[in-house]
């Protein structure tokens, strides 16, 4: 395949950046979204040119390092990751624009690279269960429900790629922060914080410049883990709960 | 003498060995035997208990003064910058990713090994324990895998009580399933992400710690010097990859938990920025590099599609419970649809040779017969140069036993990824698998407490040496990392530590100037070169020279023909590498040419490595070392010991390794060959 390729260079955090296009040949059906830009940088590299930065790294779908705007869609046409999109998806002689995440939260540092560290900001917060080492009781002394275990599991495989946002006409994180409150908060092992933690991880994302969830759900159609939409009505609920017994 | 290494009162079961080949002789000089200083003594089951108490304490006060660095923040290194920040010491954890959640231990499958013995299937540690020693042919020091078995239980507690969402009956308690061979249901699993869950529950565990000020979090950071002042780790040289910046850090102790060197193989299932780097450099300090050659190598894999490819994608192994795995009879058929291939001209190898164990046989059998039965022409799938690198893994019979359904309920994210990757739909189209790089059991050389030999130098998870010989089971890479992190380092540290407070370096000190710009140098270097190829083009090459003479079979005159190879790659590396960009920004060019140099090194390293060990043993399989029937031999005899390299200076330069030998000697467990007959 041959594909034409317009992709966002951005120097520096302070740099502009713009589009640029760059043609690339000898792309294979069989390679996935990142190798056929691994072709295109030793293609660059040949010709003296930078190559473009860009973030991945285990490239099997759950590192959550990837990112990418392809057409306009967070990770591409298709419900998966970007390491796991493949050029198959595509047809020769197609013209592919490629961004970086857009959000305010997540400031560009080169080309398509972004810093995402405002999850791990968040995380901070609140979205964990405080349990030092060592003092863990027995595993089976708190049994859970199937049906809640199941739950805690299907929204805990959230791999923090900031797709949510990036989809989000708003910018909001609350898919992220739904996932992570759902998870702890089904569990036995969640509830001593539950309450806290809700109020102090709502409050670090709106500090952290992320925008107020409208419903929209992009970030659930975009999400390559198909976390659902009801995180967040969770979240609401968690949210309101608390605020109303003085949290 | 056998026994020569051990303290009062106990008997060995083994001899120490004598070697008597020398497949590698003038590629190594001989050092002295190495002896692990702090072994523990006394009946297995108390060792760890006893040495828990003899080991001196810290009090909270004085934890506040001493300052720890732990690189790489996966099960190994996330866990114990949780724990230490929470015990009150002054972490400061680093990687290379924008977050500690990326670290690989995140892409584990299967699930994590316990002796909770839950189903009253006669599990136990000593079960666990004797499990992993058998499982890693003899080549593991028996303390420290009782020790791994003993704290597996707390393992789980611990990561349940930090809401590690792991499987559950309907009872609401915690499911286990049995896996790689076993025979006992010992393994804890959340569906087919149990370290990613594990690897988040450390991560928030350490990022708790952040929030609390013990732990200072330094992420696109590499870690490019060890600084070693009289003798002792006291810092790091890393590399702000943001800005470029050189930066010193320095503390009274440094933890590497920075994973394998898997990707020295470039195609492997290891996360693309997986390096060694860090612990290469300390190697080059003086830390020792302990059984490099040792690598696992994963039977169910999916096959390479072209050159393009930059990784392989591991399909869990459970996959062998149901499917089929076969190559057609007959050489002619390899390009056919397998669906046209009727029953009677279909091989099903694993079956026909091993009948009692079949598609079930350890790892290293299933991966080498693939390897087998592709040398022989009859691989299935495309064409990658000259050669097809694949066989079928069917899944028909499993189909028509339990439905479309039913296969879809066991395995359908597995099913749904691979014909994502390959485009063809395995409910129709057998599969193709084909053995891939995983694992390496190779790494820095530590003692009992996981210090290497340098002092203020601890060494956790697969970065060390690794608790479990030449070829570890299915779901105990897992149970190490966490049990390095949360449980044994905290406790070994202290003892260190408490020979604190240490003297005082600053910024200017000879050994930091030094270390700094040696880095500096290096970087520029690199940046200098100007010639025509890119450091993947190298790693590439690297990689091809890697897989073909040392990796699922070695023979001693394909290992002489790599390190001839390797030694005109490193020369020419150093001449013709093209790196563009600059120092002082995100440069990614760069970031490899620093890691491809490194691999370059230990790929020498490795294949010196395999030349000396001539004997079969788990996944390395020696061929002047084989049964009549071309089973792995291993030879006990001669080299029952772990073999410990040090740096001698660059070969280019005329530098030859020197090899340490730590005798591995058995108490408690009786050496047996391993049958699967």
């Amino acid at each position: 395949m041959n594909l034409t390729l317009k992709i966002w260079r951005q120097d520096g955090p302070d740099d502009t950046g713009g589009i640029h296009t760059y043609e690339v040949s000898g792309i294979s059906q069989d390679m996935s979204f990142l190798e056929m830009l691994d072709v295109l940088n030793e293609q660059l590299n040949e010709k003296g040119e930078e190559p473009v930065a860009f973030d991945s790294d285990c490239r099997e779908g759950i590192c959550g390092m990837c990112s990418l705007m392809i057409n306009g869609e967070a990770h591409g046409p298709e419900v998966t990751t970007t390491c796991q999109l493949h050029m198959r998806s595509f047809s020769d002689g197609d013209t592919i624009t490629i961004e970086p995440w857009r959000a305010e939260p997540f400031p560009v540092i080169k080309d398509l690279v972004v810093d995402r560290s405002a999850f791990d900001r968040i995380i901070q917060s609140g979205g964990f269960v405080s349990a030092n080492t060592g003092s863990a009781p027995e595993a089976n002394a708190a049994p859970v429900p199937r049906d809640k275990a199941m739950r805690a599991f299907n929204v805990a495989t959230c791999i923090g790629c900031g797709a949510c946002v990036a989809a989000c006409p708003n910018g909001s994180a609350s898919l992220f922060l739904g996932a992570k409150i759902t998870h702890l908060g089904e569990l036995p092992q969640g509830q001593p914080e539950r309450w806290t933690r809700v109020v102090d991880m709502v409050g670090q994302h709106d500090h952290e410049g992320f925008g107020g969830c409208t419903n929209i759900g992009e970030c659930a159609a975009a999400c390559p883990k198909e976390i659902p939409l009801d995180v967040i009505s969770q979240l609401n609920k968690d949210l309101r709960t608390a605020l109303k017994n003085g949290h | 003498m056998a026994g020569s290494t051990l303290h009062d009162g106990l008997t060995p079961l083994n001899e120490a060995s004598v070697q008597k080949s020398d497949d590698a002789h003038g590629y190594y000089t001989l050092g002295d035997k190495l002896v692990d200083p702090v072994a523990p003594v006394g009946p297995i089951a108390e060792r760890w208990t006893t040495r828990k108490f003899e080991n001196r304490l810290v009090n909270p006060a004085n934890r506040r003064k001493l300052d720890v660095i732990i690189v790489g923040t996966g099960l190994a290194g996330g866990a114990a910058a949780a724990t230490l920040g929470e015990a009150g010491y002054n972490v400061k954890s680093f990687c290379y990713q924008d977050s500690p959640r990326r670290a690989h231990s995140i892409a584990a499958q299967g699930g994590i090994n316990a002796a909770k013995n839950y189903k009253e299937d006669g599990d136990s540690t000593f079960r666990l324990f004797y499990d992993t020693v058998k499982g890693g042919d003899y080549r593991s020091r028996e303390s420290n895998v009782y020790r791994l078995a003993e704290v597996s239980a707390n393992i789980i507690d611990q990561c349940v009580a930090q809401g590690v969402p792991f499987a559950r009956d309907y009872g609401g308690l915690l499911d286990n399933r049995s896996f790689g061979g076993v025979q006992v249901s010992r393994t804890f699993y959340a569906r087919g992400q149990t370290g990613q869950q594990l690897l988040i529950g450390a991560y928030q565990a350490m990022e708790r710690q952040v929030a609390a000020g013990t732990v200072e979090q330094f992420t696109r950071h590499e870690m490019l010097e060890l600084v070693v002042v009289d003798g002792k780790a006291r810092g790091i040289i890393a590399r702000d990859m943001v800005t470029g910046e050189i930066e010193t850090h320095l503390a009274d102790v440094v933890v590497l938990a920075t994973g394998g060197y898997g990707n020295v193989f470039f195609l492997s299932t290891n996360a693309m920025g997986s390096n060694v780097t860090a612990a290469w450099r300390a190697h080059r300090k003086g830390a020792y590099m302990a059984n490099p050659c040792y690598t696992q190598i994963h039977p169910t894999c999916i096959p390479v599609s072209g050159d393009h490819q930059s990784k392989l994608t591991l399909m869990s192994e459970s996959l062998r419970n149901d499917g089929r795995i076969w190559v057609p009879k007959k050489k002619e058929d390899c390009d056919k649809d397998p669906r046209d291939i009727p029953e009677e001209d279909r091989d099903y190898y694993l079956e026909r040779i091993y009948p009692s164990f079949g598609n079930l046989v350890p790892r290293d059998i299933a991966s080498r017969q693939a390897k087998n039965m592709c040398d022989e022409g009859r691989g299935v799938g495309p064409m990658v140069g000259d050669f097809r690198r694949g066989v079928y893994l069917d899944f028909t019979d499993a189909i028509k036993r339990y439905g479309k359904a039913g296969v879809e309920e066991k395995y359908d994210n597995l099913f749904d990824m691979y014909e994502r990757i390959t485009g063809e739909n395995p409910y129709e189209v057998p599969m193709r698998i084909y053995p891939a790089v995983h694992y390496v059991m190779g790494g820095l050389w530590v003692d009992y407490h996981l210090q290497s030999n340098i002092p203020g130098l601890f060494v956790s998870g697969e970065a060390n040496f690794s608790d479990h010989g030449a070829n570890r089971l299915g779901a105990s890479a897992l149970m190490q990392g966490l049990a390095d992190g949360y449980f044994v380092l905290p406790n070994t540290i202290r003892d260190y530590l408490a020979d604190g407070p240490f003297e005082k370096i600053d910024e200017s000190h000879e050994a930091v100037v030094e270390a700094k710009r040696s880095v500096q140098e290096r970087i520029d270097r690199f940046l200098s070169i100007d010639g025509t190829r890119s450091a993947d083009s190298y790693h590439k090459e690297l990689g091809n020279i890697m897989w073909e003479y040392c990796g699922m079979e070695r023979t001693e005159e394909g290992l002489r023909k790599a390190i001839d190879l390797i030694r005109e790659l490193k020369a020419d590396f150093w001449s013709n590498l093209k790196v563009l960009g600059s120092a002082d920004t995100l440069n990614q060019s760069l970031e490899k040419a620093g890691r491809v140099a490194d691999f370059i090194e230990l790929g020498e390293l490795m294949c010196i490595d395999a030349l000396n060990r001539r004997e079969s043993c788990g996944g390395h399989f020696r061929a002047e070392s084989q049964t009549d029937d071309g089973e792995a031999l291993r030879h006990d005899d001669e080299f029952a010991y772990v073999a410990a390299w040090e740096w001698g200076g660059d070969s280019l330069e005329g530098g030859q390794p020197v090899l340490h030998k730590e005798d591995l000697i058995y108490t408690a467990i009786e050496m047996k060959q391993r049958s699967y007959k």
